[in-house]
């Protein structure tokens, strides 16, 4: 049976810092399974189109419904009011993976990953211990529990930050630019923890400059440019035959350094 | 002129020393805990987003940190009880001199230890769902507390000199028993030797303490 309804619908939604619009007026439905890989130039607006949908950012102005519910209510002047009593559970349907890992230096692997079941859905001590050592396993680190994040490289950082994401049982999987701090010899085994995530049929955005991996991984390709929408469709669409100038421009560029 | 140490007499004292060795240890710990405990609610009011509670407490800090201990402690022993209907005693009232003086310092390392851990780190809480109040417990005061542990050490050392300054309200404690006996023996050089010494005595350990405190916390490094 079809579900028809998106998980995730966004409606004008619009941000600005200071003087800078960042976002103007983004319209986006995401279906259940599906694996949106959002393109553009530094600057476009696709890290901060991602952090609007978990709220790490709160949008200035348009719409989110998650699974058919909108969030937030009407404000005064057309911006939405959102209380951190709403978000709060909104984030632990909406997992996301930061460019910087954004570990917690003072636990262990382990700890990192237990912390959500363990503080946040108040699981018992045990139960989020193994639920902690599944997920490692998932991503291949089931041995370095015990390590702290200091101990860690690069890749198996942002590894443990995606199995501490998947404790939580997220809904949507937002990474933004997961690979961008690695070293090169490290943005593999990144690729292959979200590569195996996506044949579990997961859904999720991924903000990205590896457009290789995009094209492999995503069902859909978005291109931003200005803080819209320029150009999007499948992989094959948008990267193979892209319709605008500056999709075109953007690929070519990626590709001067492809040997 | 040659002095002829004469510590016996200091030691023929030893009962009085050691309730004034008691005395300021007692109020010490009572300091240390509600100087600590305060300075983390004014530090934590201090780095609020709510002005409301945001600048009372800066109030706070600014007045306790800008009056001498002494003044607050003979004020809160000699005034306070004419405002109140009740006797304020010497502990309290040294207790709470020291205290709050130290809560205004100690909520400004707080607020700075606070401030000094990376937006990275309440972002990554607040993607799996923590609250501010969560993520502030479990993740951002661990680390500030660790980066904080140098300076709040040196507000300890500090917090038990100031026990010293009870001895204004003739409170027991080390100096008030030091004085005591340099005035009953005529033995000043010795009686005031042997009180920088047993200071010394307490203090150095508790440096010692810390040192190992910090070491066992950069575990994770």
């Amino acid at each position: 049976m079809a579900d028809h309804r998106p998980l995730l619908r966004v409606r004008a939604l619009a941000k600005r810092f200071g003087d800078n619009q960042v976002l103007r007026g983004i319209d986006l439905d995401v279906a259940r399974g599906e694996r949106v890989a959002v393109l553009g130039a530094s600057g476009s607006g696709k890290s901060t189109l991602l952090r609007c949908l978990n709220f790490m950012e709160i949008p200035d102005a348009g719409t989110l419904e998650l699974d058919g519910v909108a969030l937030g209510r009407a404000g005064a002047g057309g911006a939405r009011e959102y209380r951190e009593a709403e978000l709060v559970p909104v984030r632990q349907r909406v997992g996301m993976v930061f460019q910087q890992f954004n570990l917690f230096p003072h636990m262990t692997a382990l700890g990192n990953v237990m912390e959500g079941p363990r503080v946040v859905r108040r699981m018992p001590e045990a139960e989020a211990r193994g639920r902690a050592l599944a997920e490692l396993a998932r991503v291949g680190l089931a041995e370095k529990a015990d390590a702290y994040p200091a101990h860690l490289s690069g890749g198996q950082k942002q590894r443990v930050a995606i199995a501490r994401a998947l404790a939580m049982d997220p809904e949507v999987l937002l990474f933004d630019e997961p690979t961008s701090s690695l070293d090169p010899e490290l943005v593999g085994e990144v690729l292959g923890t979200i590569q195996s995530l996506a044949r579990e049929g997961r859904t999720m955005l991924l903000v990205t400059h590896e457009l290789g991996f995009a094209y492999h991984v995503a069902t859909r390709v978005l291109f931003l440019a200005d803080g819209r929408i320029l150009e999007q469709g499948t992989p094959d669409e948008v990267l193979k035959a892209p319709r605008e100038q500056r999709t075109r421009a953007f690929i070519a560029r990626h590709q001067e350094f492809r040997l | 002129m040659g002095h002829r140490w004469d510590f016996a007499s200091v030691l023929d004292n030893h009962e009085a020393l050691l309730a004034g060795a008691a005395g300021t240890l007692r109020l010490f710990a009572i300091c240390l805990a509600l100087g600590l405990a305060l300075g983390l609610a004014v530090g934590l009011a201090r780095s609020a987003r709510s002005a409301w509670i945001r600048l009372p407490a800066g109030a706070f800090v600014e007045f306790f940190r800008n009056t001498p201990v002494l003044v607050q402690i003979l004020w809160f022993y000699f005034a306070l009880p004419i405002l109140l209907p009740f006797e304020v005693d010497k502990l309290a009232a040294a207790a709470l001199g020291i205290s709050l003086n130290s809560a205004a310092f100690a909520g400004e390392i707080f607020r700075g230890g606070i401030q000094s851990i990376e937006p990275g780190q309440w972002e990554g809480a607040r993607a799996i769902g923590m609250t501010q109040a969560q993520a502030m417990r479990r993740v951002i005061l661990p680390q500030a507390v660790r980066r904080m542990l140098p300076a709040l050490t040196n507000r300890a050392i500090e917090v038990f000199k100031m026990t010293t300054l009870a001895s204004a309200i003739a409170y027991v404690e080390l100096l008030q028993q030091g004085r005591l006996i340099a005035s009953l023996n005529f033995n000043p050089i010795e009686a005031y030797t042997a009180i920088a010494i047993l200071f010394f005595c307490c203090l150095w350990p508790l440096v010692r303490l810390t040192y190992f405190l910090e070491r066992r916390l950069a575990r994770s490094d």
